[in-house]
C-alpha cells in the first residue's frame, strides 16, 4: 500500500509502463516474422494458437502482428495530435494573454466559440467531410482541440504577467519576444506538459473511434479503431479479431491515463486527492 | 439569472451558431467531390460533363461560396433546410424521422446513469477507502479507459450473440432493441459520472460545517442528506450539462456499432454518401441543442443556489 502512497515511486513504475510501450511500437514491427499486410485465405478466422497469439483475422492475417504494428500508427498519430493541439493552443493563449485588450477578446471569442459546441462532432464532421485520411484526423482533432490550451495557457500567462520578475525584465527593456521565450514559456510550460500527458489517453480513444466509422486510417493500414472495424463484421466466427484491438487500446489507454495521473501529482501534489 | 445576462447569452449563441455553420459550410465548400457525383452515380451509366454542370448549376453549387451560405440561410430563416440528396426528401423531415431513436437513446442513457452514479458515488464518498470505494474506483477507471464503440462490441457479442438476450441488428426503434446501446452509452457516463459525484461528496463531506454539526451530535445521517447532498448537487448539475454534450457526440459511434436509425447514424451515412443539407441540418441541430441545455443548466444553477440570486440583486 506504501507503494501506491508514493508519487515518485508511482511516476517511475508508470514511465516504464510507457517505455515498454513505445519500445513494442518502435522496435516490435523488426521482431515480428508475420507479414501484417499480407492476406492469406487458407489461414482465414483461425482461433488463437501457438502460431497465431492472437487469432487471424477475415483475410488470414496475424491479429498479434497487427496489433504490435498498429502500436506505431496510433502513438504516432496520438503524439502529433498532442504536440499540434497544445503547441498551437498554449501559443494563442500566450497571445491572448500577453497582448489583452482587442486581441485577446477577439481570440477568446473564438475559442468560447468553439467551446460550445461538442468537440467530437466537429471532429467528424470534418475529418468525415475532408475524406478519411491519418493526415485529416490529425487535423480535425487539433483544430478541436487546441481550445483547452488556449485557455490554460492566457490564465497562466495573465498571472505571470503580474508577478514580480516579469514586470522587472520589462522595465529593464527586455524585448518582447526575448520575455516571452526566455520567461513566460519556461514558466508555463510544466503544466501544459502535464495536461498535454492527460490527454494522451483520450486523444488515442478518439482517434480510434474516427477509423472506426471509417473517417480516419483506411484500410489496410493495421490500425486498432480499423481492426475493430473489421472484427465487427466477421464478429460472430471469430470474435478474436475484435477483441485483442480492444484490450490493446484498453491497456494503452489505462497506462498513459495512470501515467498523466501520476505525472500530475508529482509536479503538483496538493491537487491529487 | 436576469434578464440582461439572458439577453447577452442569447447574443452570445446566435454568434456561435453563424461562426459554427460557417465553418461546417466552409468545410462541405472545400471538399473533394461533391454531392451531384453522389446525385448522379447511378450504376454503370456514364454521365456527360454537361449533365454535370447542369445539375450543380441547378443545385446551385457553381456559385460562390458567401451567396451558397446566403443561400442556405435564407432557407433556414423561412424553415427550409433543403433536400437531402440520398433520403429524397426534406432535410427538416429527414431529421423528424431520427429524432425520436436518438432523442429515447439519450434520455434512456441519462436517467441510467443517474440511477447508478449518484447512489454508487455518494457510498463511494461515505465509506472512504472501504472495499466499495475501491471496486467503484477501479470500475469507473477501467470505464473511463475503453472506447466506448468497443464497449457495444462486447455487450454486442456476449448479450446479443452468446446469451441471445437481445436483437442483434437494429432497425426499429423499441425497448428490446433499446437495451445494449443504452446500456453501452450509460457504461461510459457512469464510470466518468460516480468519480465525480464521489468529489463532489468528499469535498462537501471535508467543510468545517459538518465536523461543527457533529460537534453538536446531530446524526451523521441527517448532516448527510440534509446538508452535504444538497450542496454537492451544485457542481454536479453543471457538469450534466457537459455530458448530454458529450452524449450528442458518442451517440453518433454508438449509433453506428448497432445501427440503430437515431440523428447520429443518419450524419454518419450523411457524411458518406456526400449528403451535405443533411450534415448541415445535424451540425445545427447539435448545436442548438448544446446551447440550450447548457443554458438551462446554468439558469438552474441559479434556482438551486439561491446565493446567488440575492448578490444579483433585482
Amino acid at each position: 500500500m506504501k507503494f501506491f502512497k508514493d508519487e515518485k515511486m508511482m511516476f517511475r513504475f508508470f514511465s516504464g509502463v510507457i517505455l515498454f510501450i513505445v519500445f513494442v511500437a518502435v522496435f516490435g514491427p523488426f521482431l515480428c516474422s508475420a507479414d501484417p499486410y499480407a492476406s492469406n485465405m487458407t489461414e482465414s478466422m483461425l482461433p488463437p494458437s501457438a502460431q497465431h497469439w492472437f487469432g487471424t483475422d477475415k483475410l488470414g492475417r496475424d491479429c498479434f502482428t497487427r496489433i504490435i504494428y498498429g502500436a506505431r500508427v496510433s502513438l504516432s498519430m496520438t503524439l502529433v495530435t498532442v504536440l499540434l493541439m497544445s503547441c498551437i493552443g498554449t501559443l494563442i493563449g500566450i497571445i491572448a494573454g500577453y497582448c489583452g485588450g482587442k486581441v485577446d477578446t477577439f481570440l477568446m471569442r473564438i475559442t468560447d466559440m468553439m467551446m460550445a459546441f461538442p468537440g467530437i462532432v466537429l471532429a467528424i464532421a470534418i475529418a468525415g467531410v475532408l475524406g478519411g485520411s491519418v493526415v485529416n484526423t490529425v487535423l480535425a482533432l487539433a483544430v478541436v482541440g487546441w481550445t483547452k490550451y488556449a485557455r490554460l495557457g492566457r490564465s497562466l500567462t495573465l498571472k505571470l504577467v503580474q508577478s514580480e520578475f516579469i514586470q522587472a525584465a520589462v522595465t529593464n527593456g527586455t524585448k518582447p519576444f526575448a520575455l516571452l521565450h526566455r520567461h513566460i514559456v519556461p514558466n508555463i510550460m510544466q503544466m501544459v506538459i502535464v495536461t498535454g500527458a492527460m490527454d494522451i489517453g483520450s486523444m488515442i480513444m478518439e482517434i480510434a473511434g474516427l477509423s472506426f466509422l471509417g473517417f480516419g486510417a483506411q484500410p489496410p493500414t493495421a490500425e486498432w479503431g480499423l481492426m475493430l472495424n473489421e472484427g465487427r463484421q466477421v464478429m460472430q466466427m471469430a470474435p478474436w479479431a475484435m477483441i485483442f484491438p480492444g484490450l490493446a487500446i484498453l491497456f494503452v489507454v489505462s497506462s498513459f491515463n495512470l501515467w498523466g495521473d501520476s505525472l500530475r501529482d508529482l509536479m503538483d501534489p496538493s491537487r491529487s486527492h | 439569472m436576469g434578464r440582461k445576462e439572458l439577453l447577452h447569452r442569447l447574443g452570445q449563441m446566435l454568434v456561435t451558431l453563424i461562426g459554427v455553420t460557417i465553418l461546417t459550410f466552409g468545410l462541405t465548400y472545400i471538399a473533394p467531390g461533391d454531392a451531384v457525383d453522389a446525385i448522379l452515380e447511378t450504376g454503370d451509366t456514364l454521365v456527360s460533363a454537361e449533365v454535370v454542370e447542369q445539375t450543380r448549376h441547378e443545385l446551385g453549387l457553381d456559385q460562390p461560396f458567401h451567396i451558397q451560405y446566403l443561400n442556405w440561410l435564407t432557407g433556414l430563416l423561412h424553415g427550409d433546410m433543403g433536400i437531402s440528396y440520398s433520403a429524397k426528401m426534406p432535410v427538416v423531415d429527414r431529421m423528424l424521422l431520427g429524432a425520436p431513436g436518438t432523442l429515447a437513446l439519450t434520455g434512456i442513457a441519462i436517467v441510467m446513469m443517474l440511477v447508478v452514479s449518484v447512489p454508487a458515488g455518494i457510498a463511494a464518498a461515505v465509506y472512504r477507502n472501504s472495499f466499495i470505494d475501491y471496486l467503484s474506483r477501479v470500475l469507473s477507471f477501467l470505464g473511463v479507459s475503453m472506447p466506448s464503440f468497443w464497449v457495444g462490441l462486447l455487450m454486442l457479442y456476449i448479450f446479443g450473440l452468446k446469451l441471445g438476450m437481445f436483437p442483434i441488428s437494429g432497425g426499429e426503434v423499441d425497448l428490446r432493441h433499446m437495451v445494449l446501446p443504452a446500456a453501452t452509452l450509460s457504461v461510459v457516463m457512469i464510470s466518468k459520472f460516480t468519480r465525480q459525484v464521489r468529489t463532489a461528496v468528499l469535498e462537501e463531506l471535508g467543510k468545517d460545517y459538518v465536523t461543527g454539526a457533529q460537534a453538536r451530535g446531530i446524526p451523521m445521517n441527517k448532516i448527510l442528506w440534509h446538508h452535504v447532498l444538497p450542496n454537492a448537487c451544485l457542481p454536479l448539475v453543471t457538469l450534466l450539462g457537459t455530458y448530454i454534450g458529450w452524449l450528442l457526440g458518442g451517440v453518433a459511434v454508438v449509433e453506428m456499432v448497432f445501427a440503430w436509425p437515431g440523428l447520429g447514424f443518419m450524419a454518419v451515412r450523411a457524411i458518406m454518401t456526400r449528403d451535405f443539407p443533411l450534415l448541415m441540418g445535424f451540425v445545427l441541430w447539435i448545436a442548438i441543442a448544446y446551447m440550450v441545455i447548457n443554458l438551462i443548466v446554468d439558469a438552474s444553477y441559479y434556482i438551486l443556489n439561491p446565493r446567488l440570486k440575492k448578490r444579483g440583486g433585482e
